[in-house]
């Protein structure tokens, strides 16, 4: 099986899944187009050091602080570097940053969400109170909070950009396992003898897998948002990585200057990667939830 | 449930909730990463000196002796005392406090006006043209990220056009508004607006107002997505409830049916709306500050974090955490005092 | 041409009407070809079970049919106006003023922010600006005395009336602009039995007393049998049957008004099933071939399922949409 095989079978299963998707209406569509974004940019990055006309972090590799032009698309910024080059590849810091914090959150949240509301009783209520003070308190604080104790490093933004996550996630699937729990074909699963472990992956994850993807996908957006206030307020990465969010912190200083493309060209990009997530979510929580019309 | 004991159950169940906060932020800040002195002489430092903080701050007693300190203290109003130059972290948050509730109340009235009117538009154009670009624009704005629509407005009406001031609170040329005088009876509410039109300074207020613009219509830009989106599906409903139509079948205008009619009934889950948002407002108007060099609290925390003044950060985000719950509180209230199936 | 005949003749004609709903599954004829025509002073009753139209040939009548429901075509003539032909600002004047509408639930007929007073004021100061809330308010408070409620209620708000009041407050409402036309869209079927025969009563001597046209929306016969003077029958979505009540109770001949008098009820349900008449009203995304009503007819020949009857004149003013009648007489 050669490359071209391989490439053949993904299209085959792929292009009927997006056909059937625009079949669906607007929701379809919102997702479509958010998928598009976000493949687009993932594999922009990815397939950037290839493409990128100049080395991101190489400095004077032009004057500094001209325009767009022929050689530098998007200009250059005050150390020389290239602008086009830096949008090309400054995506992966916060690729990285959301999927770990989304990965931790599953690997925690959707756990914790299932055994304390299968649960009930005493474990339920202490876990839920914590989960709703951690939820009440203004989300991108406390992310500045930990990450400010934590320190630097994609790492600990994931972790901090998790720990105010993970109370969202437990309460829809919370709300969500209530009402199945209470659905008969749980009594009966039990009546026969049945394990609670089984009950749990068996009947309860399947149907709540709907929302978890689209709390994910929120997650996803969010996270890249904070990211970029993270890095904005210097609890971010080194200076040594191409980074979209570190191109705005740097270029606000040269705003009175009028270089507009220094923080517009970096700034539209998160814009795209955090509207396709966002565009996914809605689509898909469209799907999942239709608004009854009539 | 009679108003009096909603009331009453719920101003005791903030106390815990105060309580688990304030327990989490003494965790996160003392326990986290370790030792926070440590942590803010980056570099080798004579270890005496290193001693000689701790003490100061009462960070060398054993941590459960902390707590109850960092308790009681908190409830004397006392918040310890800056790493940085020992002075009183309570004086630095009361005084950075309204410049942080200013820019908050303004930005939510944008956030709501522009919400609401845009929702309306959108459930009553509900699926042709104008109601799909006005859902679009509120994802659009939810994915903005503030402080990058903060640069680009200050390019471009702050810089390009010279309109509008792009950054402090205040004409630094202009004594800053000083409140109400009578006699030796000083009052002065630290909203710069406010105190203008208790001193009857009809240029203070203008000033106030032209530098609260860009910052306030920032995040309330950002801010208006949620709004627009309930009060689309809200309005939505509400205007194919019984008594819409039987108003409209009176022949009532329509103008009268959209607002005292529909909106009436559909504000109020708005109302609590606005109440949920603050929590996501402040940690925008972190951002804000940063980006308009606004001096409230946001600025604060983010110079603080920069010092690695920890015992400073501690009192900054217990002071967001209480006023959050705050808020919360009183819109409950005020919800369940509106709401005339609870009150009568 | 003069005045006299003018008054004589008829106050309302609808001719041809047809509504349909666009949903997302597909087109429903809500209403098809309605024909009728109203006079001064005359009471129509519109008898059909839920889904027959009934409620969405009344709404059509003050252009309110809800969205996704359109007036496709036909025409509506009030009082010498062209009623489908109407800006949008000239049909709302004429709403309250000309024609009123009571609706069925009373419970959600009023704003529940506002004031029973307030309704009232609201409503006189659109259509009479001139008029000073005083003025409104001594108004609105006669006609408090005329429905039979104590004056002093109306300062309450909604929640703090039962049902039958507001249902009398909806009557008043409907009232206060002396019209033409009031239409009473199932006005006690949200009530209890005590208070419909009140209500009803109500509606008789407000009739009299202002001399309007009133028009009946309800599923139970026996109550327009009683007080209108004639009757349209309708099953999904058309008319199958016309005459004065007199003629409709001497000799009913649509097989569904046969059965629908065979079933008159005791006790007043929400969702009452003819259980006389066999079989389901017909869902109305695939309607059946042919005569909608020939899956439950007891009647039913080979031609019934071809297409559909016309009316068919079978006596004074009395059609009827049915092939046993076709030799009588054409339409």
């Amino acid at each position: 099986m050669g490359k071209a095989d391989t490439k053949k079978s993904m299209l085959s299963a792929i292009l009927p899944g997006l056909g059937s998707l625009a079949k669906r209406g607007l929701a379809g569509w919102l997702i479509i187009v958010g998928l598009i974004f976000v493949t687009a940019i993932i594999m922009i990055t990815v397939i950037s050091p290839w493409i990128r006309p100049y080395d991101p972090i190489k400095i004077n590799v032009g004057p500094p602080l001209i325009g767009p032009s022929a050689q530098h698309p998007f200009g250059t910024n005050d150390l020389g570097q290239d602008i086009f080059s830096r949008v090309l590849s400054g995506g992966g810091i916060m690729l990285q940053v959301s999927l770990l914090s989304v990965i931790v959150c599953l690997a925690v949240g959707v756990p914790l969400g299932l055994f304390a509301s299968y649960a009930g009783g005493v474990v339920d209520r202490l876990v839920g109170l914590v989960m709703d003070s951690i939820y009440a308190f203004p989300g991108l604080v406390l992310a500045i909070a930990i990450a400010a104790m934590l320190g630097r490093g994609v790492v600990n933004m994931a972790l901090s950009i998790a720990v105010v996550y993970i109370p969202s996630y437990f309460r829809v699937i919370r709300s969500q396992v209530l009402s199945i729990k209470e659905m008969s074909y749980i009594e009966a699963a039990n009546a026969v003898g049945a394990k609670n472990r089984t009950i749990l992956t068996r009947y309860i994850l399947p149907n709540i897998m709907p929302s978890i993807v689209v709390v994910a996908t929120v997650n996803f957006a969010d996270a890249i948002l904070t990211a970029a206030g993270l890095t904005f307020i210097g609890l971010g990465v080194s200076v040594s990585v191409p980074d979209w969010g570190w191109d705005l912190t740097n270029g606000r200083a040269l705003l009175a200057s009028g270089t507009w493309w220094v923080i517009t060209f970096p700034g539209i990009m998160i814009i795209l990667l955090a509207l396709g997530f966002t565009l996914i979510g809605e689509g898909l929580s469209e799907l999942f939830n239709p608004r009854l019309e009539q | 449930m009679t108003l009096r004991s909603y009331v009453i159950s719920r101003i005791l169940l903030t106390i815990p909730m105060i309580l688990i906060l304030l327990t989490m932020v003494f965790l996160v800040i003392r326990v986290l990463p370790g030792d926070p002195v440590l942590l803010h002489f980056e570099k080798n430092v004579d270890p005496d000196v290193i001693q000689a903080m701790r003490v100061r701050l009462g960070l060398d007693k054993p941590l459960w002796i902390q707590y109850f300190d960092y308790l009681f203290g908190l409830f004397r109003g006392d918040m310890g005392e800056s790493m940085q130059d020992y002075s009183s972290i309570g004086q630095q948050i009361f005084s950075a406090f309204p410049a942080t509730l200013e820019l908050a109340i303004f930005s939510m009235i944008i956030a709501t006006a522009l919400g609401v009117v845009l929702g309306v538009q959108a459930s009553k154009a509900y699926n042709r043209p104008q109601d799909h670009v006005i859902r679009i624009f509120g994802i659009v704005t939810y994915a903005l990220p503030v402080f990058f629509l903060g640069m680009i407005l200050q390019m471009s009406l702050g810089l390009g056009l010279h309109l509008l001031p792009v950054g402090q609170r205040f004409n630094p040329a202009m004594q800053t508004p000083v409140g109400l005088s009578i006699g030796s009876l000083h009052f002065s509410s630290g909203l710069y607006t406010i105190d203008s039109v208790l001193e009857g300074n009809m240029y203070k207020l203008v000033e106030s107002l032209r530098y609260l613009c860009l910052p306030s219509l920032t995040l309330g830009l950002v801010l208006s997505g949620v709004f627009i989106r309930l009060t689309r599906s809200n309005m939505f409903e509400t205007l194919r409830l019984d008594f819409v139509t039987a108003a409209r079948a009176r022949g009532l205008k329509e103008n009268k049916v959209t607002y005292s009619y529909a909106l009436r009934n559909a504000f109020l889950p708005v109302l609590t709306m606005m109440g949920l948002q603050f929590a996501a407002l402040l940690g925008g108007a972190i951002l804000t500050e940063t980006t308009f060099s606004w001096p409230g609290l946001g600025r604060y925390i983010v110079d603080r974090i920069n010092f690695r003044d920890y015992t400073a950060i501690q009192g900054a985000i217990i002071v967001f955490g209480i006023f959050v719950s705050v808020v919360s509180l009183v819109v409950d209230l005020l919800y369940a005092y509106l709401d005339p199936r609870i009150r009568l | 041409m003069s005045e006299e005949k003018k008054e004589k003749t008829q106050l309302l004609a609808v001719n041809d009407l047809t509504v349909e709903y666009s949903a997302r599954r597909g087109k429903i004829r809500a209403v098809e070809n309605a024909s009728f025509t109203l006079d001064r002073g005359e009471t129509l009753g519109i008898v059909g079970e839920s889904g027959s139209g009934k409620s969405t040939l009344g709404m059509s009548l003050i252009r309110l049919v809800p969205y996704p429901g359109k007036i496709m075509k036909g025409n509506i003539i009030l009082e010498e106006q062209r009623i489908l032909k109407l800006k949008d600002e000239q049909m709302r004047d004429l709403r309250g003023r000309k024609i009123s509408y009571i609706f069925q639930d009373p419970m959600t007929s009023l704003n529940p922010v506002e004031k029973i007073k307030d309704h009232f004021i609201e409503l006189i100061q659109t259509h009479e600006p001139k008029v000073t809330k005083a003025q409104a308010l001594k108004r609105a408070q006669q006609l408090f005395k005329d429905v039979g409620i104590q004056p002093e209620r109306i300062s309450d708000y909604p929640h703090q009336l039962s049902g039958g009041m507001r249902q009398r407050v909806m009557i008043a409402l409907a009232l206060a602009l002396n019209p033409s036309v009031v239409i009473a869209d199932e006005p006690t079927t949200a009530l209890d039995v005590v208070v419909q025969a009140k209500i009803l009563d109500l509606l008789g001597t407000l009739q009299e007393r202002y001399g309007m046209a009133l028009i009946l929306i309800t599923h139970d016969l026996s109550i327009v049998l009683e007080r209108s003077d004639k009757i349209v029958v309708m099953y999904a979505g058309r008319i199958v049957e016309q005459a004065r009540s007199t003629a409709l109770y001497k000799s009913t001949q649509h097989p569904y008004s046969q059965g629908l008098l065979k079933s008159i009820p005791n006790i007043e349900l929400a969702d009452q099933k003819l259980e006389a008449i066999g079989g389901t009203p017909p869902d109305l995304l695939n309607p059946p071939h042919g005569c909608r009503f020939w899956p439950r007819c007891p009647f039913v020949m080979p031609e019934c399922l071809v297409e559909e009857p016309s009316l068919y004149e079978t006596g004074e003013n009395h059609l009827v949409r049915c092939y046993l009648y076709k030799g009588e007489g054409n339409e």
